[in-house]
Formats: C-alpha cells, sequence, structure tokens
C-alpha cells in the first residue's frame, strides 16, 4: 500500500521536488534570522509529528509522553556541546556545576565526550527508553485510555526527575546550548543556525521517507491491523506486543532526533519540554494535519507551531481559546484531519453542498470503494 | 507509636485528597470508558466556588453567616462542577462515544479554554454564566408533564433560557458591583482563608493534627459514603451498576443509558468540584490548581482498578501512604541504624517530586502482577 495518495504524474514529482530542495536552500536569504529560526525548530517539531503519526495514526495508541524522548534527545546534544566547551572552567566541567560545589563529572556524563557516541545516543537513548517502557506496558495488554494516561503519568515522572537533579543535569534551569563551541564556531551564530536549518530540511525529509518506509509493506498492515482489530491480529498468529515495541521506539528514536535539533536551534533544553501541555500539542498536530497521513504530520506541525506564534505575538491571551476550540473542533467535526479531508470525500461533499457538482445517481453507490482504490 | 500515628496521619490526608479527587473520575471511567482530561480544572472551578463564596458571605448581610460559608460552598462547588459536567457531556462526549482517545483529546481542549475562561473572564460574571447554565438546565425540568408533552414545548424551553440569560446577567452584575474584588479579571491565584472554627489543631492520642486536614478527611468520608450509599440503595444507582457491568443488555432491558451517563458524569463532575473545595483547603487557587493533582488520580484509577469503589479507595490511601513514607525518608526514622547504601538510596527520594518517581515505579511493577488493577472486573470477553 502507497502512502502518498497524491497522484502525481512524474514530471509533476520531480519539479515538486526541485522547488522543494530550491526553496530549503534558499530560505535563509530569503527569511530573516529571526523567522529561519522558527522554521527551523518547526521543522524539527514535525519529526516528532511524525513518530506521533506512526504511534497513533497507524497503529492507534495515543501516546501523550513523547516528551520525554524529545527531552532525552536534546539533554544529549546539549550534554555533549557542554562538556566539548568546556575546558576554560574550572575542573575542565560545565560551568554550571560550581554553582553546586560539584567537582568531579558524574559519571554518566563522560561518555559523551565522545562525538560518535553522541551521534548515536540522540536517537538510541530515546529509542531503548521507549521501548524498555513500551514492552512494560504492551506485555500486559495495557491499551487505549490505559496507555495514554500512563504515559502521561510516566511523562510527568520523567519532568520531576530531570527537575529535581540540580546537581546531575542543573535540574530546572535545563542545559545552554547557544554559547557553547562545535568545530570551532558558537552554536548560537549566524552562520552555524543556517547549517542546523539545513540539516533539519534535510532530516525531516529522510525521516518523511523512513516513516514511509515503515508503514509500506506488511509490517505497515499489521501496524494498521493492530489499530483496527487487535485480537483479531493475535489470533492470525501474530503477536502484536513486538510490533507496538518496535513501532513505539522508532517514534522514540525520531522524538530524539527532533529534540536534539530543536535544542541546537533554540538554544536551551530544559525540563520544560517534558512538561504535560507540550506532549499533547504534539498529537494535535497530528490530529490536524490528518493522522495516517505522513505529510499531514510534517505540515500540522508547521502550521500549527507557525499560527501559534503569530496569534501569541498579537494576541497572547486567545491562543489557549483557540487551542482549546481547536482540539474540539478537529475531534469532533474533523476527524481526518485537514490532509484526511482533502483526500477523502470532502472538497467533494463540500461542492456538492453548494450545488456546484452533482451527486452520482448511482445505486449501490459507487464512491464507497474510492478510498481503497487509492490505497492500493 | 507517635510516629507511626503520624505518618499515617499524614499519609491518609494525603490519600484522602487524592480519594476525593479520583472518585468522580473512577466512577465515570467504569461507566463510559472515558477519562476526563478536564477534571483538574473541573476541580479548579469548585477551588473558585469556594472562593466566590466566601468573599460573597463577607456581605454585611450574610456577615453573621460567614463562619458556615464552607459548608455552603461545598455544595456550591458541587452544583458547579456538576452542571458544567453536565454540559460538557450534553455538548461534546456524547458525540465521541465509542472513541476513548478522541474523548481524552477533546477533553484537554475542555480544560484549556476553563482555564484560560478563569484567567481572562471576571469571576462574577464567570459566576452569572454559571447561574444561567445551571437555570437553563435544570427548568425545562421542572415543568409539569403536560407542557413537557405538548408541541409548544420548545417555545417554553426557550423562553426558559431567555429568562436564566437575564438572571444569569443579572446577577453577573450584581455580584460584580457589589464585590469588587470579583469584578476586573486576573490570571493571580487567590487565596482561601479557612473559618476560624477549623483553624488551628487538635490533640489525639498526644499529636497534633491541623484541623483544615481532619475536615478534608471528614469531606472524603461524607462523598465516599454518599456515593456507596447512591450506588447500591437508590434506583439510578443500580442502574449505573447495571450499565457500568453491561451497556448493550442493560440498554435492552430499557434502561435509558443516556440518562445513565448524564447522571453519572455529572455526579463525577460534582465529586471533582467537592475535591476543589478540599484542595482551596490546602494551598491557593489558581487556573493551574487542576494540573497538579490529575496524575495522581490518574494513578489512583490505574491502580484501583475500575468498576468497585473499595479498589479506589484502597489504592489512594495505599498512594498517600507511600508517598508519606518515602517523601518524608520516614523509613529512616523508624530504623534509624540501617545500612549505608540504603539509607543513602531512601535520602535520594526523600522529596516529594522525587517519591513520586518511586511510586510510579512501583506502580509499573504493580501492574506486571496485575495488570488491570486491584479489583478487575470479571468477564469472559477478549476485549473489555
Amino acid at each position: 500500500m502507497s502512502l502518498s495518495k497524491f497522484k502525481f504524474d512524474k514530471r509533476i514529482k520531480l519539479s515538486f521536488w526541485i522547488i522543494l530542495i530550491a526553496l530549503i536552500i534558499a530560505a535563509p536569504t530569503l527569511l530573516p534570522v529571526f523567522r529561519l529560526n522558527l522554521l527551523g525548530r518547526y521543522l524539527s517539531l514535525s519529526i516528532v509529528a511524525l513518530g506521533v503519526d506512526l504511534i497513533w495514526g497507524y497503529t492507534g495508541l495515543l501516546s501523550l509522553g513523547q516528551g520525554i524522548f524529545f527531552a532525552l534527545g536534546g539533554y544529549c546534544a546539549a550534554m555533549f556541546l557542554q562538556i566539548t566547551s568546556s575546558s576554560e572552567f574550572p575542573n575542565n566541567i560545565p560551568e554550571f556545576f560550581a554553582l553546586y560545589g560539584v567537582e568531579k563529572l558524574p559519571f554518566f556524563w563522560e561518555p559523551f565526550k565522545s562525538p560518535i557516541f553522541t551521534f548515536f545516543a540522540i536517537w538510541i537513548i530515546p529509542a531503548l527508553v521507549a521501548g524498555l517502557i513500551g514492552f512494560l506496558v504492551f506485555r500486559n495488554r495495557i491499551k487505549g485510555v490505559y496507555f495514554s494516561i500512563l504515559t502521561q503519568a510516566s511523562l510527568l515522572v520523567f519532568f520531576n526527575f530531570f527537575n529535581g537533579q540540580q546537581k546531575l543535569i542543573n535540574g530546572t534551569n535545563g542545559l545552554k546550548t547557544d554559547v557553547t563551541q562545535l568545530f570551532g564556531q558558537m552554536v548560537g551564530s549566524e552562520s552555524m543556525q543556517r547549517i542546523f536549518f539545513w540539516i533539519t530540511a534535510i532530516l525531516v525529509i529522510a525521516s518523511w521517507f523512513f516513516a514511509k518506509w515503515v508503514v509500506r509493506g506488511r509490517f505497515g498492515n499489521i501496524l494498521i491491523g493492530i489499530r483496527d482489530d487487535e485480537p483479531r491480529v493475535r489470533f492470525t498468529g501474530y503477536n502484536p506486543v513486538i510490533f507496538k515495541t518496535i513501532v513505539f521506539s522508532i517514534a522514540g528514536g525520531l522524538a530524539g532526533i527532533s529534540g536534539a535539533l530543536y535544542t541546537v536551534q533554540s538554544g536551551i533544553v530544559s525540563p520544560q519540554f517534558m512538561t504535560v501541555p507540550f506532549s499533547i500539542e504534539m498529537v494535535i498536530w497530528v490530529a490536524v494535519g490528518g493522522r495516517g497521513t505522513l505529510l499531514g504530520a510534517i505540515l500540522g506541525a508547521v502550521f500549527i507551531n507557525y499560527a501559534k506564534s503569530l496569534v501569541s505575538e498579537a494576541l497572547p491571551a486567545s491562543w489557549m481559546f483557540i487551542q482549546g476550540g481547536l482540539f474540539i473542533l478537529v475531534v469532533t467535526a474533523l476527524p481526518e484531519g485537514v490532509l484526511g479531508w482533502i483526500q477523502g470525500d470532502g472538497p467533494r461533499n463540500l461542492l456538492q453542498r453548494f450545488g456546484l457538482k452533482r451527486k452520482i445517481e448511482t445505486y449501490p453507490s459507487l464512491e464507497v470503494n474510492n478510498k481503497e482504490e487509492n490505497n492500493e | 507509636m507517635e510516629l507511626l500515628l503520624d505518618s499515617l496521619f499524614n499519609g491518609v490526608a494525603i490519600g484522602s485528597v487524592l480519594l476525593v479527587a479520583a472518585l468522580g473520575l473512577a466512577i465515570v471511567f467504569g461507566l463510559m470508558g472515558v477519562i476526563n482530561l478536564a477534571h483538574g480544572e473541573l476541580m479548579m472551578l469548585g477551588a473558585y466556588t469556594t472562593y466566590v463564596t466566601q468573599l460573597i458571605f463577607k456581605l454585611p448581610i450574610l456577615k453573621p453567616f460567614y463562619n458556615s460559608y464552607i459548608i455552603v460552598s461545598i455544595f456550591l462547588a458541587f452544583i458547579v462542577s456538576g452542571v458544567v459536567g453536565i454540559l460538557l457531556e450534553k455538548t461534546i462526549i456524547r458525540k465521541l462515544y465509542g472513541s476513548p482517545l478522541e474523548t481524552l483529546l477533546a477533553t484537554w481542549g475542555v480544560s484549556l479554554i476553563l482555564q484560560q475562561f478563569v484567567r481572562s473572564v471576571p469571576l462574577a460574571y464567570g459566576s452569572g454564566l454559571v447561574i444561567s447554565l445551571i437555570i437553563g438546565l435544570f427548568l425545562p425540568n421542572t415543568f409539569s408533564l403536560k407542557i413537557k408533552e405538548s408541541i409548544n414545548f420548545k417555545y417554553f424551553k426557550f423562553s426558559s433560557w431567555i429568562l436564566a440569560a437575564l438572571t444569569g446577567v443579572l446577577t453577573g452584575s450584581v455580584i460584580s458591583s457589589t464585590v469588587s474584588k470579583l469584578s476586573r479579571a486576573s490570571a493571580r491565584n487567590v487565596d482561601v482563608t479557612a473559618p476560624s472554627w477549623m483553624r488551628g489543631q487538635v490533640e489525639i492520642l498526644g499529636t497534633a493534627f491541623p484541623k483544615t486536614r481532619l475536615m478534608i478527611i471528614v469531606i472524603t468520608l461524607i462523598s465516599v459514603i454518599a456515593i456507596t450509599l447512591f450506588l447500591n440503595q437508590s434506583a439510578w444507582g443500580m442502574r449505573i451498576r447495571a450499565v457500568t457491568q453491561n451497556r448493550q443488555m442493560s440498554d435492552c432491558l430499557g434502561i435509558s443509558t443516556e440518562k445513565v451517563d448524564i447522571i453519572t458524569f455529572g455526579i463525577g463532575s460534582g465529586l471533582a468540584g467537592v475535591a476543589g473545595v478540599a484542595v482551596s483547603l490546602l494551598g491557593s487557587v489558581g487556573p493551574n490548581v487542576g494540573g497538579n493533582y490529575i496524575v495522581g488520580c490518574f494513578m489512583v484509577v490505574v491502580l484501583g482498578g475500575v468498576g468497585n469503589l473499595l479498589g479506589t479507595v484502597l489504592a489512594s490511601f495505599g498512594i498517600g501512604i507511600m508517598t508519606d513514607l518515602i517523601g518524608a525518608g520516614r523509613l529512616l526514622s523508624i530504623w534509624p541504624d540501617m545500612p549505608l547504601p540504603l539509607s543513602n538510596t531512601i535520602n535520594f527520594f526523600a522529596t516529594t517530586s522525587m517519591a513520586r518517581v518511586m511510586i510510579f515505579a512501583l506502580i509499573v511493577i504493580f501492574l506486571q502482577f496485575k495488570p488491570t488493577g486491584l479489583f478487575p472486573q470479571k468477564g469472559r470477553m477478549v476485549e473489555n
């Protein structure tokens, strides 16, 4: 089953990609630095949204705790940056340790001296944590709402842990990255931010393809099977626990990458990444964009965050109302999300309502099978 | 002995707040399979109701009765949160029946709106709105059967809503003109001061207990007893239990599941309001006050299992006592000369936030052995 339901002509597809790549290359010169930085952050958030789409849109697991993995990735990146640029501080350890009278580097900081370890840690550590949490929960056939509130509780637990440990990871203040050095350059500097933007753009496209590859073929079919009727999948001889654990840890890994990219572009990682509202917001990006359509997750993340920053600049108080209304609206009126609505019968129904397009007058109606055909 | 009593009391005090907050959540979850993420915000409404009641009782007319405002506010909070809950059920949750995950998201949206509502709407007009909601929802039900069955019922309903709106605006402006503190919107936290008879401490067996804590335990006790009696002795309670056990079958036997849903959701939300009164006695009241308790309530529901109040009671007291034991590092004072590595570990977890970490880990371990909580519902179905 192919995912891109858009039936692009080959030439249109090619020109789409050329325009997209041209836009990505040109973006740093077109946009002012502030906006470019915002766009880069939102693009990195779209990677975590892809993960949410994989577990919620395809597998039917609503995780309210993706912030854990997001923040873990961010912390991995920040620890590396802090430790590599700590040579001028006392004891050769990051500056904040001096505030709490710590003289020896805590043991788990040691491996982050190596860039190679960090490169892998950014996505493997969140994936392992996700796999562990997922396995312990799925093994007992805990699912549905139970799963959601357990993930939310574990989010709060991680938040409490990171918030309380001043001596280990600077607690509630978080780790700053924008004044650290990477390859002799300041991370917060304009040229580095430009590079990070390009890296983010490339990684968004790469993880989009990766997610498409995951849901293609039999693996994807089993995921959809679990979403639609898990007992039947189990009776057919598959073990849903394994598939759920795998897809949950994939989503965790994506969240980790996303968190690392977000951290280097926003200049700080703090336990605020693990607050409850932020993790639920990730779900709403996917819900608005269209769950089960990977492109919808990316577009939803970018556009909603952009709308958020625009609205918050103009009318700070109204964003909560808009966001709350969006939650209610999207689940009651637009359960498929915007992209799902466009791909489905939405526009045609709308045209019909205005009397612009005639109904198909056949019985039994022919359009019922349209969706399945598109999916093939 | 004294130490043990002290520890037990603290644990019970923490647990009773959890219990009264989780009770409504557990009943609703047992019946509809729906977790209401706006439960914390309904608690917040209850807490704000206490605040508003307190200020109104400071007016010259009601000043002589000031000491009893807390009793009045328990009932008012029950009604306010219950009505908001009923409205929520009627407008949103009913439409999403059968898709619990979507309900989760929609109720989160509601909670955001409620939070911003108390920030940006003056409390006087907020209470006016609530009063008009109460009248609008309940007035049509008090009409005689003759009117209800007549064709013109919708006009009666419409006019009662207009009456409700007018009353709401009137009360809103009266309150805002008489109580100046309520006439302006503010996002700042407010404080509820306990009446004089609730301040101070009581001595039992040589240990001093704060009276507010005792009051919360009493509120919890009364709520639990009332709910148990309602569920086990009344006709509607029996219907609620029937629908909880088997929805389709009850529907077939002529129980109006729609009404059962409304009543249960209303009661569950009302209990959240009562919990809000308890919470307002513990600390200052702000738009985010509900969020501090909601995850604890989830843990109670997960640990206690659904469909059995005893599970909820045991789970909340268990979590409360464990929180106190771990969070205050009491094991160390009970057994002072324990080996060093163990005492270091206990010291590491001896803060409120780290105690939460530990308790969550314990719950996850517990779920490995009993995945559906302390008292699971028995059934033969693949999916429950």
